[in-house]
């Protein structure tokens, strides 16, 4: 389905019929048509765990709901996680970097345009492996189905005694699979960046999407191989009889959860900071500035990336720390405040002494602000590790980490699709269709995860397939899958507006927000080779030198 | 308003060079590695002295001096063939090239030897205890390194005998070194660990 | 915006409606009843107002940034000044990160070493809790107890400080003890042991969950701490350490239990029944829940338990035992006498 998607929003390939189309695809090695690729995979399982959790909502709806058996709860809130995490999330990080890292820094294609197709059928197939699982995992032991260990995988469940039948395997399989594809694909984008910029374009000239793009891969080639030596551990256990994680012969069951965070604190910073980059390029187009304090904006990146190298077990101040472990992680993560502050500081920088306008990239920008700084304040506050001890493994954490991956990252995506949906297909997003998403998904949002908060607060934890009524859970629980409805109509607004538009929308121009760099400058859709000449930049905003002779930009940089 | 990309030119900056995407590409992938390698140490060093059943690393490990200089001599040789290379000797750098693979070829030789001595005298499997999981698998994920390493050495030698291999490609034998290189360096790790220290 | 507020609002006070008819039932972790859920709620509410000034200070600027610079006809005409940055400003809004950050860290630090750094006094009660798939185990070493998913411990007070330390182990994958209103939580993680304590102040009955996803029925295990009277606590220890009611004497109805597999997985004190898999039986009749909370203890719930474990609880480790009616009735019969 997505595929098809961009089948028809691809224009310049030869032949016409479908046939040609989806060939076209196969081969291609363009970044673009790539990147795009990504995004609109993405997109496809987005829907797909995006039902998932429809169904989570549903059978929580209200107490001791039979709407789901517990082991297919089991297997849809795993699933919903790793799919959302992994195909969703690491693909429009993939996705947006694939497409925008070349235009922005002019030139016309990535350092290795075959390796990046491979990095996106690894990605592909490893996504469609994780989901043939419902057919293939009972296997010959005829045990379970699709991975029912939910996205972190703790170990002992995960261990051969507790989870039998192939389920596991194919969790693990497929993300070692996913994960080839994201570090190739890293290492391009950086290998791209670093060392295909245009003439004149020094580091510090570089559009801040550009720079965020490489701190958030150098993070995933320092990040995923955490992940993956666990899991090439747990495979051993599972295949070759070894302990690793073994409780039984001495193994340890917390350092699974040391290996996994190392990976997955890193990892939400992953993808929040491509929203962070999204935000970074949309807010000073709509607010009419410069980004406030550049240099500063660079350097926060870098340190949130350094910084979130030391927080991970803050995701475990449960397991029973000595008091000192506990205090380090708490005071690392708030450290992680002080960058992310700043952030939000200078993008509000940028919109004081604008004269903001309301396009709908900026509303999702503006949406994003006011639920990130929430998301960071939670955050917080789980940051505090005696709190944490109430707050984690319960509804709160679900709510918190949920405010900043949806209220974040997904509205970040959502900005960016927005904002350069007219350079990748030539024509405008509909404004009217834009809006109903935009207010449906924002209203959703809120009504669903401002109401998960509480029934944290009240005791409920994470990963119940039902509960009792009674405990104040009832009303709250009601709500939140109220919320979850209207978020689904926000999202058909948002796929029937991607589909339509690709035939009927405006026609956009090159620069239909009068923007500043450089993928602006070339034709929407732009052309297979990008530039016809390759540019050269003088200033962060090329194309505001070019409108401004008077008073050009790198007068003051 | 604006079309095209036709951006005006300042005649300056004509000294402007980025450094090579394969140096910066192959640098990536061998932190990401190094990465990979950290987490298999750190589990080592966790386990260490915690089986609950023997053998022990003191009862059934033994230094491996030879392979390690040999393995350790063929980034020398390495080195010197891409140094023919670059001056143009075929000969000397197929030369050079082939005592290299041999000299891999002899350190997965001798893993080859002490694995079989450890499996059926010393009854150490990957499954006896938490020693022989974790040694094994972080030997094997090295030894695999050298096996995608030889690959590689015998695929360029491979091609230079089919007169592919010009001074022109220089720059990605220098890869193939570097990354052979870093095979190296990492058994110097895994050696210290596995052999110095937890013994 | 406003609406989130509003909203919030909304459901702050909606809340507490319908959780007044059933106050108790409510395990709000802003309303504790003992240390350290005392402390963490002090320390929270402290946390919390930091929060919310910070949201409504920035909020606020937001809000003030989109009306006073909204776009306005005439606007397109012109930009406006470009402004690139500002050094002062910058070293402002770092700066106050950073004293906000270290007043937290600080009330942080104190906070773990109150709770974590406390030594068991001699007056302690000790109990070990095991957490399997899909109940509790729970011991008192020294008293020489084995029961299961209800925890009894004595109110402290005052006079007599009389906290409980607990021991966590696990039996099989990872569990999380977790009663909001006593303790944040603690894992139960194989092959380690964690430590807590609590302290409760008030008798009553405290439920709790597992809060540590373990596989198909982590939602019905569910934990019941009982505070007691320290009488009362004492009359339950004793009570608890008599062996089983019928053990000297085995019924009729005893031998269809003693006759099939039963007694291979569990232990009834004094008889031949020794098995460790499932919970201890010997007392079954004193507790208020069968299954780890999956449903209430009466004669009704134990016949289906009894004739199909799996109707009750799907997944669970206790298979069908394919009794026949006159079986099942015998088996309750005899668990009944277990008082």
């Amino acid at each position: 389905m997505a595929v098809q998607e961009i089948a028809l929003t691809t224009s310049g390939a030869p032949g016409n019929s479908l046939v040609d189309r989806l060939h076209g695809l196969v081969v291609t090695v363009d970044h673009k048509k790539l990147g795009l690729m990504y995004v609109g995979t993405a997109v496809g399982f987005l829907l797909v765990a995006g039902l998932l959790a429809l169904a989570i909502r549903l059978q929580l709806a209200v107490p001791n709901n039979t709407f789901l058996e517990p082991d297919v709860f089991n297997r849809f809130f795993t699933m919903h996680g790793t799919s959302m995490v992994f195909l969703v999330g690491m693909a429009l990080v993939s996705g947006f970097g694939n497409y925008l890292v070349p235009l922005m820094i002019g030139t016309r294609d990535m350092a290795f345009p075959r390796l990046n197709a491979f990095g996106y059928w690894m990605y592909l197939f490893g996504g469609l492996l994780l989901y043939f699982s419902y057919l293939g995992a009972p296997g010959l032991a005829g045990h379970g189905s699709a991975p029912d260990v939910g996205w972190f995988a703790y170990a002992p469940l995960t261990g051969p005694a507790f989870s039998r039948g192939h389920s596991t395997d194919y969790w693990i399989l497929s993300l070692l699979l996913t994960s080839i594809g994201s570090t190739v694909s890293a290492i391009n984008v950086i290998a791209t960046a670093v060392s295909l910029r245009c003439k004149g374009m020094t580091l510090m000239r570089m559009p801040l999407l550009v720079w965020l793009m490489i701190v958030v891969n150098f993070m995933i080639l320092l990040a995923l191989p955490a992940l993956s030596a666990a899991q090439i551990m747990l495979l051993i256990d599972r295949y070759l009889g070894g302990h690793f994680f073994d409780t039984q012969a001495g193994g340890s069951a917390v350092i699974w959860q040391h290996f996994f965070w190392i990976f997955g604190h890193p990892e939400v910073y992953i993808l929040i900071i491509p929203a962070f980059a999204c935000v970074s390029e949309i807010v000073p187009v709509f607010s009419r500035k410069p980004i406030f304090g550049y240099p500063v904006m660079v350097g926060a990146t870098v340190m949130i990336g350094l910084i979130s190298t030391s927080v991970w077990a803050h995701h475990m101040f449960s397991v029973g720390m000595t008091s000192v472990g506990n205090t380090f992680f708490a005071i690392s993560t708030f450290m992680v405040a002080v960058p992310t502050g700043i952030k939000i500081f200078n993008w509000l920088g940028t919109m004081f002494g604008g004269r903001i306008r309301f396009d709908l990239p900026m509303l999702f920008c503006i949406a994003f602000l006011f639920q990130f700084l929430i998301a960071g304040l939670t955050g917080m506050m789980l940051g505090v590790a005696p709190l944490n001890w109430q707050l984690t493994d319960s509804y709160f954490v679900v709510a918190h980490f949920h405010y900043t991956l949806v209220g974040g990252f997904l509205f970040g995506m959502f900005a960016g699709i927005y904002y350069w949906y007219p350079k990748a297909v030539g024509r405008l997003l509909d404004r009217r269709l834009g809006l109903w998403h935009f207010w449906l998904f924002v209203i959703g949002f809120h009504v669903t995860f401002d109401t998960m908060h509480f029934p944290g607060l009240l005791g409920m934890p994470r990963r119940i397939f039902t509960y009792d009524a009674g405990r104040g859970w009832d009303t709250l629980n009601f709500v939140t899958t109220i919320g979850a409805v209207l978020q689904a109509a926000g999202i058909l607004c948002f796929v029937i507006n991607l589909v339509r538009s690709a035939k009927q929308g405006k026609l956009a121009g090159n620069d239909p927000w009068d923007a500043w760099t450089l993928e602006w400058t070339t034709s929407s859709p732009p052309a297979e080779y990008n530039f016809a000449t390759k540019p050269e930049v003088r200033s962060r905003r090329p194309l505001w030198d070019l409108k401004h002779p008077e008073d050009p930009d790198w007068q003051y940089e | 308003m604006i079309n095209d990309a036709s951006l005006p030119l300042t005649s300056a900056a004509s000294d402007w060079s980025l450094p090579s995407s394969r140096k910066v590409a192959i640098v990536c992938l061998i932190l990401t590695e190094t990465g990979l390698f950290s987490i298999f140490v750190a589990a080592y060093l966790f386990y260490l002295g915690k089986s609950l059943t023997g053998p022990t690393p003191r009862e059934v490990l033994e230094t491996p001096v030879i392979p390690t200089i040999c393995l350790l001599g063929s980034s020398l040789t390495i080195m010197l063939a891409e140094r023919a290379l670059r001056r143009q000797h075929r000969r000397y750098f197929q030369l050079w090239w082939t005592i290299t693979i041999l000299l891999a070829a002899l350190f997965l030789g001798a893993t080859a030897i002490e694995w079989h001595r450890l499996i059926t005298i010393d009854h150490l499997t990957i499954s006896t205890n938490l020693f022989g999981t974790t040694f094994y698998s972080l030997v094997g994920l090295h030894a695999s390194h050298v096996i995608a390493g030889l690959c590689l050495l015998t695929l360029v030698l491979f091609f230079s005998f089919r007169g592919l291999v010009t001074p022109a490609q220089h720059g990605r034998i220098e890869m193939v070194s570097w990354y052979w290189h870093f095979v190296d360096a990492v058994w110097v790790i895994v050696f210290t660990v596995v052999y110095v220290i937890s013994r | 915006m406003l609406f989130v507020l509003a909203f919030a609002g909304v459901i702050g006070a909606g809340q507490v409606n319908p959780v007044l008819a059933d106050i108790d039932r409510v395990t709000s972790i802003l309303r504790p009843l003992s240390q350290p859920a005392q402390e963490i709620k002090e320390t929270s509410v402290l946390v919390l107002t930091i929060c919310a000034v910070i949201f409504v200070v920035v909020a606020g600027l937001l809000v003030y940034a989109i009306i006073r610079f909204r776009h306005r006809a005439g606007d397109e005409l012109s930009e406006p000044p470009q402004v690139y940055g500002s050094n002062q400003i910058e070293l402002a809004w770092t700066v106050l990160p950073i004293l906000i950050v270290f007043v937290l860290m600080l009330v942080t630090a104190r906070t773990i070493a109150n709770i974590q750094n406390r030594k068991a006094p001699p007056s302690a009660v000790q109990a070990t809790v095991i957490g399997h798939q899909w109940w509790w185990e729970i011991r008192y070493p020294a008293l020489g107890i084995v029961t299961a998913n209800e925890l009894h411990l004595p109110a402290s007070d005052d006079n007599k400080r009389q906290p409980t330390f607990l021991k966590l182990q696990s039996a099989d994958v990872a569990h999380s003890f977790w009663v909001p209103q006593l303790a944040g939580k603690t894992d139960l993680i194989p092959n380690r042991e964690n430590l807590m304590w609590i302290e409760p102040t008030k008798p009553g009955t405290y439920p709790g969950n597992c809060a540590e996803y373990c596989g198909t029925q982590h939602a019905r295990m569910l934990i019941r701490v009982v505070v007691d009277q320290p009488d009362e606590f004492e009359r339950w220890v004793r009570q608890q350490q008599q062996p089983a009611a019928a053990a000297t004497n085995v019924t009729e109805n005893g031998h269809v239990f003693f006759a099939n597999s039963c007694v291979n997985c569990h232990t009834i004190k004094g008889t031949s029944a020794q098995g460790k898999f499932g919970p201890d039986l010997t007392h079954l009749m004193s507790r208020e829940t069968l299954a780890a909370g999956a449903a209430t203890n009466t004669t009704n719930n134990l016949r289906l338990w009894v004739r199909d474990p799996q109707k009750i609880k799907v997944g669970c480790l206790m298979p069908n035992m394919q009794l026949t009616d006159a079986e099942v009735d015998q088996v309750v019969a005899y668990l009944q006498t277990l008082k």
